[in-house]
């Protein structure tokens, strides 16, 4: 459904070089990324401020033409075939607004059913299934101006889906938004995903967000793709530490097991930090309770958030 | 289409109207405005009887047609005064994601309805000086008369969509346009031998403004082109009025093309 192959994207800035003269240098924002999208896939796209996640992304739908490589989306070629691809995708900016401002939402819903041409049945039903599952109702004849941060992007995304878009393309959705508008959304996305087959690529900072929703995941860095597959693929490939945090009947001197490491005492409270490859969990556990009186027990994953950070500062091998 | 046109339009006007008092004192002001600017060469006319061999009821004439030219410009692409906002906001990216051309989206974009006061000016202008000339009138003079109420706004639009499209370069305030777009409303509605030389010339060829007003005007009144140019020179008008559209197309393609490749 979305295909990018060898895409390329370098910028010339014109960078200052004395009081009026400017230097041209050429940027590499996007260099020879690679990689297909299935139909029905929902896929987060992730990397640190100015990795090129936006550049991607207005590549994939048109709005950049590509320096070097080839783009499919739906079959059609996003640089020329501008017009009829908007037909087939739907994009959501979280940052910039597409509803009309000053009018109810509802003129703009009305408004793309005329620009999409979508039939009077199919416009019904999309309206009155967003309406429910937005919970749109209690705003839908208000100027869009008058809304909260959450209601907008709740519209948004509604006047997006509104002509049954077959890829959809989301920009840092849920940027902003508190965590109840930002369940609601993450949930009708997903539910729009498993129901209609849409499929989505998504940026975001949020990894939490991906966590939820994405099973696969694309991490970029300076331009390249460092990481194409699946969140426990990535968990294993970089968080390879666990920690056992162990509570005891009553407060115990740091533990000293073999193939792992106290890192704390706080009480009756000990954590143990291990190797998943070389520790298992089973025996690390029988370890312990040989050693001292267990109440409770539990074993902590790293969480993807301090495995992304890290990726973020020292790259896939650090 | 025709549907869609619908669409964006009575949704542009509603949202207009949602300030009703807003609206109605923009009205106003702009009907106020447009009679000073009457007013002002009224008042020189009157003591002035004759400029350069022009009469008031022949100057009104002009300045009606290039009343109703400016006004039906500004109504119809009036909007692409937020196109250096467009551009610079990157809120240009939206009219790219749409399945309809980006200079229809960006014209339609803000279809102010108080601008139709200016038309209604040029209007009543134009009745005034009919009334008060004696025109000799055959096919051909009636013919230019109707036609450049239709040629005018197409050469004043090509203008002002070509001068404003350097924004997709520049990314600038698209200030330098207002002088060539409302600086160009002004001097075309003066007979063009009023001013010097080289401003005249660039009026006459460069920025094809004297084909707005100046030229229909002469012929209808049967007048001879105190340029001494031949006759058929208002005859261009209807030409400039296809190549100039055709030529507009092309800077704006060639604009969005540019925006495309440095999306800035």
């Amino acid at each position: 459904m979305v295909h990018a192959e060898n895409l390329t994207k370098t910028f010339v800035v014109h960078r200052k070089a004395g009081l009026i003269r400017r230097r041209p240098v050429t940027v590499r924002a996007v260099e020879g990324i690679s990689f297909d999208i299935e139909a029905g896939e929902m896929v987060g796209y992730i990397g640190p401020n100015g990795a090129g996640k936006s550049t991607t992304v207005k590549m994939l739908t048109g709005l950049l033409y590509p320096t070097a490589g080839s783009v499919r989306v739906a079959g059609l070629e996003p640089a020329r075939q501008r017009k009829a691809l908007a037909r087939q995708i739907g994009v959501v900016f979280g940052q910039r607004r597409q509803l009309l401002w000053d009018l109810p939402l509802l003129a703009s819903l009305d408004l793309f059913r005329h620009v999409y041409r979508i039939p009077a049945e199919r416009y019904r039903h999309n309206l009155d299934t967003f309406v429910e599952l937005l919970e749109l109702q209690p705003f839908l004849e208000t100027p869009v101006r008058q809304l909260s941060l959450g209601q907008v992007m709740r519209g948004e995304l509604a006047a997006t889906l509104v002509h049954d878009p077959e890829v959809l393309f989301l920009d840092e959705p849920t940027i902003g938004l508190d965590v109840v508008s930002k369940g609601r959304v993450l949930d009708f996305l997903a539910t729009m995903n498993r129901e209609r087959g849409t499929t989505m690529l998504m940026t975001t900072h949020d990894v939490a967000d991906l966590e939820r929703l994405c099973q696969r995941m694309l991490i970029i860095d300076h331009g390249h793709l460092i990481y194409d597959g699946t969140m426990p693929g990535l968990r294993r490939r970089m968080g390879t530490e666990r920690t056992l945090v162990v509570d005891l009947e009553r407060p115990q001197p740091a533990l000293s097991i073999a193939g792992a490491e106290t890192i704390s005492v706080d009480g009756r409270r000990q954590r143990l930090r291990f190797h998943r490859d070389r520790t298992s969990a089973a025996s690390l556990i029988a370890e312990v309770a040989r050693s001292a009186p267990v109440a409770d027990l539990a074993v902590e994953e790293v969480p993807i958030e301090d495995i992304v950070r890290r990726i973020y500062v020292s790259g896939l091998e650090g | 289409m025709v549907d869609a046109h619908l669409a964006v339009v009575r949704a542009s006007l509603r949202a207009q109207l949602t300030y009703r008092v807003s609206f109605a004192m923009l009205v106003v002001a702009s009907a106020g405005a447009t009679s000073m600017d009457f007013a002002v060469v009224a008042t020189i006319f009157t003591h002035l009887p004759r400029l350069e061999g022009w009469t008031l009821s022949q100057i009104a004439l002009m300045y009606g047609i290039a009343g109703i030219g400016f006004g039906v410009t500004d109504l119809a692409v009036g909007s692409l005064d937020s196109l250096p906002a467009y551009v610079k906001q990157g809120t240009f990216d939206a009219f790219l994601i749409r399945p309809l051309g980006t200079l229809y989206q960006v014209v339609t974009s803000e279809v102010a309805l108080r601008r139709v006061g200016k038309i209604a000016q040029g209007a009543g202008i134009l009745v005034f000086a009919l009334l008060h000339l004696h025109i000799a009138w055959t096919l051909p003079r009636a013919g230019m008369l109707l036609m450049s109420l239709v040629t005018g706004p197409l050469i004043f639009g090509s203008v002002w969509v070509i001068v404003m499209s350097h924004v997709f370069w520049t990314v600038d305030t698209g200030e330098v346009a207002n002088a060539f777009t409302y600086g160009g409303s002004f001097l075309a509605s003066y007979p063009i031998n009023i001013f010097g030389t080289w401003l005249r010339d660039l009026l006459a060829f460069v920025v094809p403004m004297a084909f707005v007003a100046y030229y229909p005007t002469i012929f209808i009144l049967g007048r001879p082109d105190p340029l001494g140019l031949p006759g058929f020179v208002p005859l261009l008008t209807p030409v400039l009025a296809v190549l100039l559209p055709w030529l507009a197309g092309g800077v704006w393609k060639q604009g969005v093309r540019h925006y495309r490749g440095t999306g800035s």
